[in-house]
Order: C-alpha cells, then sequence, then structure tokens
C-alpha cells in the first residue's frame, strides 16, 4: 500500500501528518479529557470509542472518560482472545477488538430504499440517514488505514454510496497510535502502521500523565479550540515517542508480500486449498470482522398488505454458499473454493480492482475465526512450495 | 392463492411454543386475520372448518402410527404444507428415542406403559410426506413466520436465510463467546434466523435452528474437544431440539462410532454448553484464565 500516501484522499481533507517531535505536538492532561469529550458533544458529535462489552474491548458510545477501558489490555491469539487487567491504568493499553470503524460508516443493516404504491404506480424514496456526525475516538493505524481502502469501495469515480459518503464526509477520526502490539499484529508487513501518519484529524499518543496531540486536519484543529492544551514538553515527547516504538518492537507476525498477487493467482490449485478447507468452518467470522470487506446483500421487504416495499441492505460474505448463487446454482459451491475466493480477493484481486491490498495487517480475521486459521500461516504454506 | 386464503395450523408431537409464535404477531395479527381465514387452529379458536385449506402450517413431529395415517390425510387437504419449527422439521428433542430404546423410555417414564401406544422412532414431517417450505427454530422466529406468510400472500419466495448463525451475532455486534470467553457455541455450523439471541447474553448457540448450509462439523467438533468438552459432550450438544437433522445426525453418529460405546439413553446427563469457562465473569481478572 506504499502508494496510498500519494493519492488523493477522496475528502481531500488529508494533510501531511504533523510530528509530535519537541515544539510540534500539543499536550493534554488525562484530567483535562474529560472537556474534549465535552467538546465533541457540543459540536453535536456521537462519540464511538473503545469500551468493555462482554468481555472484550469493543466500540460503543463513549460520552465520559470512565467510558473507556482503563486499566485493561487483551491476550490474542489464533481462535482467542481474552480480557485482562493492566498492571497500570492505562485508557488505551490494548490494540483491536472484534469491532471496527465498518459498523458506524458502513451499517450491518439498513433501509436505503423505500417504495410506496401509489395510484399511479410505484414511487421509489430514498431513505434519509438520520445518524449524527460521529466522532471516531481511538482509531489505530491500520484502521485508517481500513477506512481508506472502503473509501476506495464506496466513494471511487464510478460509484459512490450516499449514506457511506455522508457518515464519512462528517466523521472526526481521532487517532489513538498504538503503544503495544498483540501476537496477530502484523501492520508493519502491510505498511499501514503502527504509526498513525495520514487520515486523521487528531492524533493522540498516550503516555503516563496525559497524551500528545498531532493535528491532521483544520477540521481537527479547529475542535481543540478553547482546549486546555499547551505544547508537550520535550520529556513528553521523548515518552511518546519511546511508546510509539515499544508498539512497533513487540510486532513479531509477518506476512511476506513480495509478488503476492502473482503468487496466489499462480497456485489456484495448490494443495493448500484442500487442506484449509478441511478445517475453514465457512462460518463467515473472519469477513465481518475484517475491517474492510464490504459484500453485502440487497433485499426488498414487502409490508403485510403490499402497499409498501422497503429495500434492506445487509452485510453478508463470500463464505456464504447462496452468496454465489446464480442463474440456477452456487458458483462457489464448496468451502475451498469459497476461502479461496476471499484470501485471493483479499491479497490480490483487490489490488487489480482497487489499487491496493484488502488486508491492512489488522490480525482481527486470525484472532475471531474460531477455529484460529491464520492467513500468514497459508500464504506462507503456499510460499513454501509454489506449484 | 385466493383473495382470502384458508389456514390450518395443526400439531403433533410438539409443545405448541412454535403455533404460539402466530398469536405472539401481536403488531400484525389484526392485519394477517383480515388477509387470511383461520379455519382450523385450535390454540386459537374452537370453531372447526373442514378441508381443503390453502395453507396448512405443521407443528410437532411423528411419533404415532395414528399420526402418520394423520399426516398424510391432511396433506391431501393442504394446498401448500408448511412445516414450522425443529420438531416438525428435524423430529425435534424427542428425537433422542431414535438413539435409545424406546420400551425404556416408557418404563422409566409412565406407570403404566401398557397404556402408551407409540412409534420407536420420532421423525420429522419431511420423512412422510411432501413439505412445501419448511421453517426451523425451537422455537421459530415470529418474524420469518410473518415473512412466510407474507411471501404466500404475495406469491413470492419467503426470504429465511440458510447462512450461520455467526452472520447475525456478528451484525448483531456481540462478542463471540467462543473466541472471548471460550464458550463451547454451535454458531458456526447452525442456521440463522433466531437473531443470535444465546451469544447476546454470553451463552453458547444451542443449535436449534438445525445445521446451516454446507456446513464443516469436524472442524468445529475437533475444537470443542480442544477447548476441553469430552466427546460424549460433544455429542449431547449436537443432541439437542435439531439433533436428528441431517448433518448434526452425521457427525454425532460418527463420533459415536469413533469414541465406541456412549452414554445416551435415559439418565444420560444434559449437558450445558459452557463447560471451558465455568466462572463465566470478568469483573476482576482475567475471563477463562491465562489464555497460554
Amino acid at each position: 500500500m506504499a502508494e496510498r500516501e500519494t493519492k488523493p484522499d477522496p475528502k481531500g481533507k488529508s494533510l501531511p501528518a504533523s510530528d509530535d517531535g519537541p515544539g510540534a505536538a500539543g499536550w493534554i492532561a488525562k484530567s483535562d479529557f474529560q472537556s474534549f469529550l465535552d467538546r465533541l458533544v457540543a459540536l453535536g458529535y456521537r462519540t464511538i470509542g473503545p469500551t468493555l462489552i462482554q468481555g472484550a474491548i469493543g466500540y460503543d458510545e463513549i460520552r465520559q472518560v470512565d467510558d473507556l477501558p482503563k486499566g485493561w489490555t487483551e491476550h490474542q491469539s489464533a481462535g482467542s482472545y481474552r480480557l485482562v487487567r493492566r498492571d497500570d491504568d492505562a485508557w488505551f493499553g490494548f490494540n483491536l477488538g472484534p469491532h471496527s470503524w465498518k459498523r458506524y460508516l458502513f451499517p450491518p443493516q439498513q433501509t436505503v430504499a423505500k417504495a410506496i404504491k401509489r395510484d399511479d404506480g410505484w414511487q421509489l424514496d430514498d431513505v434519509e440517514d438520520a445518524e449524527p456526525p460521529f466522532a471516531f475516538l481511538g482509531v489505530r493505524a491500520c484502521e485508517l488505514a481500513a477506512i481508506l481502502v472502503q473509501d476506495r469501495v464506496f466513494l471511487n469515480e464510478h460509484h459512490s454510496d450516499p449514506i457511506y459518503r455522508r457518515r464519512r464526509e462528517n466523521a472526526l477520526l481521532i487517532a489513538v497510535n498504538c503503544t503495544q502490539a498483540a501476537e496477530t499484529c502484523f501492520c508493519t508487513s502491510m505498511g499501514t502502521g503502527p504509526r498513525c501518519v495520514v487520515a486523521f484529524d487528531l492524533a493522540l499518543t498516550e503516555t503516563e500523565l496525559g497524551f500528545t496531540v498531532e493535528i491532521g486536519s483544520p477540521r481537527g484543529a479547529s475542535v481543540l479550540a478553547g482546549l486546555p492544551i499547551r505544547e508537550a514538553a520535550p520529556a513528553e515527547c521523548a515518552e511518546a515517542a519511546s511508546a510509539r516504538q515499544q508498539a512497533e518492537d513487540q510486532i513479531s507476525k509477518r506476512l511476506d508480500t513480495t509478488d503476492i498477487r502473482e503468487l496466489l493467482l499462480g497456485n489456484l490449485d495448490h494443495p493448500q486449498w484442500d487442506d484449509v478447507a478441511e478445517r475453514c468452518l465457512s462460518c463467515t467470522n473472519c469477513t465481518m470482522v475484517c475491517p474492510t470487506c464490504f459484500c453485502h446483500s440487497v433485499e426488498e421487504v414487502s409490508d403485510l398488505d403490499g402497499g409498501q416495499v422497503d429495500r434492506v441492505r445487509q452485510w453478508d460474505s463470500c463464505f456464504n454458499a447462496r452468496f454465489s448463487y446464480m442463474n440456477g446454482g452456487l458458483v462457489r459451491g464448496d468451502v475451498r473454493s469459497r476461502y479461496r475466493q476471499w484470501l485471493t480477493h483479499k491479497l490480490a484481486g483487490w489490488i487489480d480492482q482497487f489499487d491496493t491490498s484488502g488486508c491492512v495487517g489488522c490480525g482481527r480475521c486470525i484472532t475471531w475465526c474460531p477455529v484460529g486459521i491464520d492467513l500468514t500461516a497459508e500464504v506462507a504454506a503456499i510460499r513454501e512450495v509454489p506449484k | 392463492m385466493p383473495a382470502k386464503p384458508r389456514l390450518a395450523v395443526v400439531k403433533f408431537a410438539s409443545c405448541d411454543g412454535c403455533q404460539l409464535s402466530l398469536l405472539s404477531l401481536e403488531d400484525e395479527l389484526l392485519r394477517l386475520a383480515g388477509k387470511i381465514e383461520v379455519a382450523y387452529f385450535l390454540e386459537a379458536t374452537s370453531r372447526i372448518e373442514p378441508g381443503p385449506y390453502d395453507v396448512v402450517l405443521v407443528e410437532g413431529s411423528i411419533t404415532t402410527a395414528d399420526d402418520a395415517t394423520r399426516i398424510q390425510q391432511l396433506r391431501r387437504a393442504a394446498k401448500y404444507l408448511i412445516t414450522i419449527g425443529a420438531c416438525a422439521t428435524a423430529g425435534g428433542i424427542q428425537a433422542l428415542k431414535n438413539w435409545a430404546d424406546s420400551e425404556e423410555y416408557l418404563r422409566a417414564v409412565y406407570a403404566r406403559p401398557d397404556y402408551i401406544r407409540t412409534l420407536a422412532t420420532s421423525t420429522a414431517i419431511a420423512d412422510h410426506v411432501a413439505v412445501d417450505f419448511e421453517l426451523r427454530g425451537c422455537p421459530i422466529n415470529k418474524h420469518q413466520l410473518l415473512e412466510v406468510l407474507r411471501s404466500l400472500l404475495a406469491g413470492c419466495q419467503p426470504r429465511t436465510p440458510t447462512y450461520s448463525v455467526c452472520v447475525e451475532c456478528k451484525r448483531r455486534g456481540s462478542v463471540c463467546v467462543m473466541v472471548a470467553h471460550g464458550t463451547p457455541c454451535l454458531g458456526p455450523v447452525t442456521q440463522a434466523g433466531c437473531g443470535a439471541i444465546c451469544p447476546a447474553y454470553d451463552r453458547g448457540c444451542y443449535g436449534c435452528f438445525g445445521p446451516s448450509d454446507q456446513p464443516n462439523l469436524v472442524p468445529l467438533t475437533d475444537h470443542l474437544r480442544s477447548i476441553g468438552m469430552t466427546p460424549e459432550q460433544v455429542v449431547n450438544s449436537l443432541r439437542g431440539f435439531s439433533g436428528y437433522a441431517g448433518e448434526f445426525r452425521r457427525e454425532s453418529e460418527r463420533l459415536v462410532e469413533s469414541i465406541g460405546t456412549i452414554a445416551t439413553g435415559v439418565g444420560a446427563a444434559a449437558v450445558e454448553p459452557d463447560v471451558a469457562d465455568s466462572s463465566g465473569e470478568w469483573g476482576d481478572g482475567q475471563p477463562g484464565g491465562d489464555p497460554k
């Protein structure tokens, strides 16, 4: 995804990232952070951020600093996630949970149009999306990259999704740099992290007593106006830089992307596809947690009287057999063909289609696969003995 | 379909819960009553109109010789015959007797087993007559039932998903109980339709809706064993409300064969699916213990 930074952001609002080297960053104390959250409310934003949900750190509405998962972290490995107490009170001392920002920009289920029967025929109307602007608090570098990937899907020059566009243009992205890495993280392999460098309005790095603040857009700067923010001291910048370095140092997982498109498309009959088909549940979890997967189905739902039909869009998945139903048959009628479709599209076909990999290295598909299938291991197995 | 189709709701071996889903359609019930003529529905009215019927909703499984005859008569009186629920569609929980000694059950349950006349098996309606549409679940989902009736009235195919519960679970935003808590869950191989209720309340899926489209059972049961279930517990969890349905039945029978004799008859312990993480709490430490 190296070319990503040179492409114009569809919103035209990506500015060169500032640096929080000495003198270049602001600093806000944790004791003042509530005033920042209050400011977001006053500006009309609905703030979504990390919070404890069902024994994991997910994304939901944040009103108070105490809604944040202070003092919690997680242990992630293939097929396993465990919420764990930290030995400090860090507010963002974790990486990623099962949710992604996709569920707010591209909702899991949405009525996109309505048809109403009138005397002179059917009238089709768009459905107004009434969602207030979102402020996303705690967007990680790989997630910024994922949003840029979905921009290419939903905001490209040929098709623009009005619901996605409205939500995306209104959203305030408050990034938080990772200060640690999970076993499943491989953003460094995909060139997406761990440092937040593009596409954010504000980027925070947590230190013991506060956050360094980098400004990424005029909108980000305007949000800060009047808040108790001062210039970061050299020691605070150094502490932030050291914390970010720790994240980078902890990343151990790798995906070798050398000629990956040719590798995968040149090995469509590799025995590894049979091997993974023996293990894959075809349950869709990898695609549902993936921050870039965008497959959906559209259904017409009529009321009992047949006088109104709602057009409903729902997340769907290439792992569902019926998703490939065409003209009387299933195009991908077994698990082997469906897993192969997902992986080759994600890592190869996406390059042809969207000029970027579909993978940002967040590792969610590895953690949230119930049986722990690791795409990096599948690619490595194909690379080890290519046909 | 005529302007006002005639509806019959009939029951075989079942608990009546699925029929009640029809009466639970509170918001739509009156409008529905204006669209269809309820000709036979003992749960709702004692007025009985003779057949034929345009639509017959069938609840329950076939467990007696009389019922095996009655379903044939009913089929002849029905334009569309639709099964509702796990009993009618897969034999229900009472299909456990299919793997056991029915006579032994009778002696264990009834003071006077000689009063009881029953078949040795509990079987799905489709094992006896042609079925036009099957609605899964224990109980069925009332929204799915409404979708079926609405589709019949509109003359189109009902939209009921065949994919896994995981799809509904993730759309809902629930956290995966198997990955995050170590709780055994049949969601990845079970057909959606319930709205993924159980995982939203930190319980594993019990498989009420039966197998999803092309489920891959073996890697899931391997995984359930790897997180602490005994083979017997895996078999018993598959043999729930839809245990006699296709892939669930074949996998539990494969497991039984692979592990030899297994206690599934009278007195076999019912298995709560959350055996690996009995604490079920994460308030003050590590839920499910150390992940390593």
